[in-house]
């Protein structure tokens, strides 16, 4: 079957063949599309990115973004889970708002400074 | 004496790496930024990819931009006035700049002008669609502000126009907080965006891409009620017989961005069409002396760690003393624009930074510099498309009077 790498912006073709050996690919400029391909047909994954419910008039809501990749499948799920979510301080980039999120084993971070004004 | 020697005009990426670069020179610099909060529009690029070729990490346009502004709120040489417009500038020996804000009208003036200021989005009424003029059309950039600064989604079912990266990055993010994204629209054969987006963004989520198509009417009175699609030929003429109405309460346009230099053009500094940012010579300095353009308002960028990058050599220049310049103009070919424009003979590094596009998506392509004739550089590429911009360092030391060319040839794609 045929895929493109979403790893980086290069968006390389790569032509992905199950055998009894494993999965092999071939198209993939750098070893990461081999790790992509090998995922993708298997358990792919995504990062995400949104954002929270803030209890600030200024800055109502905050973005977040996983700080790995979490099963595709599990996308709905955890965006629902972060519509009950409410940042109720001032969070600063990189603190982490839910740890292990449904037990992805990942962490959903803030990724902006909540204290500048507006 | 002038109050800044640097003073920067918008608060982004752009204008923020600029006032670094000045301040770690020395240079007294000040920022004006329209908007309550530094980042430009990186505030609302929630999603990830920046950051990659500078920090080698892949950030949210956020953390990219929060790293700047740590920096600059830290930076005892930097000041900074927000929610402040500039209005006017008038040159003299140093530039007077007027700026309205909540404090009144103000003049501020300053030895060199760096433009920091941006691009603005093509809207619907520049793409030829006919209609009433209800609520619910609106840029990407719009609707991204509504959905990731004021938490509002800005309708329920949604019709994009425009399959360029950030139509695609919409389409996908109206679709996570619950809006019905219909389809994407694209008048021309081939997507612009990045074929990774149209993967992660589309396909992910099941949104149809219809290309060779477009948005030809819109309905409505108060708010949008449908939008008629047509199929369009290669010449982008409408195909009779095609239309189709689709009910929907958002019409989101991601049609292109356009440098904005409005200021640039009440200085009378020259623009080039190609890039419709004024041109520069290596140092990102404008053929007016002292003023200087980066980021968006030189030539709209693919990547913001290049728009760092460029800004960065503009603050410095403009931290340093001013001299007069010997400029040399480059000739080109085969581009749809190479960016600079010139040479400062006098302040030439051993190696000049340019970046280009391609005129047309080129196979087994061949950039060749020639001086006077003979072939200084080379370098090859397997694959150029003009929506990717090319960042190359070229050695040149070329003297007064030489001819300078940049040409770039290889295989056209259909």
């Amino acid at each position: 079957m045929r895929l493109v790498c979403i790893v980086c912006p290069n968006s390389c073709l790569l032509e992905v063949e199950k055998t009894d050996a494993g999965v092999k690919v071939t198209g993939n400029k750098c070893k990461r599309g081999i790790t992509f391909a090998i995922e993708e047909v298997t358990a792919p994954k995504r990062s995400l990115t949104t954002t929270v419910r803030t209890v600030f008039e200024n800055f109502p809501v905050a973005p977040v973004r996983t700080n790995g990749e979490i099963p595709k499948e599990k996308i709905p799920a955890v965006m629902a889970y972060l519509k009950t979510v409410v940042a109720d301080k001032r969070y600063k980039a990189g603190d982490v708002i839910c740890g292990n999120v449904l037990d992805t084993g990942v962490d959903i971070i803030i990724t902006i400074d909540m204290d500048q004004e507006g | 004496m002038a109050d800044y020697k640097a003073v920067v005009i918008g608060g982004g990426p752009a204008g923020l790496a600029a006032a670094l670069a000045a301040a770690d020179k020395g240079a007294g610099t000040l920022i004006i930024e329209r908007e309550n909060r530094l980042g430009g529009i990186l505030k609302q690029c929630i999603h990830d990819g920046f950051g990659v070729i500078r920090f080698g990490e892949k950030l949210s346009g956020c953390e990219y931009a929060q790293r700047f502004i740590d920096k600059v709120k830290a930076h005892p040489g930097i000041e900074v006035r927000l929610l402040t417009f500039v209005i006017d500038i008038k040159k003299s020996d140093i530039f007077t700049i007027t700026a309205t804000s909540s404090r009144g009208i103000e003049t501020i003036t300053a030895e060199n002008l760096i433009f920091a200021n941006g691009c603005r989005e093509r809207t619907a009424r520049q793409v030829n669609i006919h209609g009433t003029r209800p609520a619910g059309v609106m840029t990407a950039g719009v609707a991204q502000n509504y959905v990731n600064l004021q938490g509002v989604l800005p309708g329920k079912r949604c019709v994009i126009l425009g399959s360029g990266d950030i139509g695609l990055i919409m389409a996908r993010r109206l679709t996570l907080e619950g809006a019905r994204v219909l389809g994407v629209y694209e008048a021309k054969s081939t997507p612009s965006g990045l074929t990774r987006n149209i993967v992660q963004c589309l396909h992910d989520f099941d949104i149809p891409l219809h290309l060779s198509k477009t948005v030809k009417r819109v309905f409505g009175h108060g708010r949008l009620e449908a939008v008629e699609v047509c199929s369009v030929n290669d010449k982008m003429e409408y195909i009779d017989g095609t239309e189709e109405i689709i009910p929907c309460d958002t019409l989101i346009v991601s049609v292109g961005l356009i440098p904005e230099n409005e200021l640039a053009e009440s200085l009378n500094i020259p623009l080039d069409p190609r890039t419709r940012g004024p041109f520069v010579d290596q140092n990102m300095m404008t053929l007016e002396d002292g003023v200087y353009s980066v980021g968006n308002c030189l030539h709209v960028h693919d990547l913001v760690d290049y728009v760092s990058e460029t800004a960065e050599t503009a603050g410095r220049a403009a931290a340093g003393s001013k001299a007069p310049r010997e400029l040399l103009d480059i000739e080109q070919e085969g581009f749809l624009y190479l960016v600079p424009q010139k040479l400062d003979l006098d302040s030439l590094a051993p190696e000049t930074v340019f970046y280009f596009r391609t005129a047309m998506p080129r196979e087994a392509a061949t950039l060749d510099v020639t001086v006077d004739g003979e072939v200084v550089f080379s370098k090859k590429y397997q694959n150029l498309k003009p929506p990717e911009m090319e960042r190359v360092e070229v050695p040149l030391s070329p003297k007064k009077g030489q001819t300078v060319k940049f040409f770039l040839s290889g295989r056209e794609v259909k």
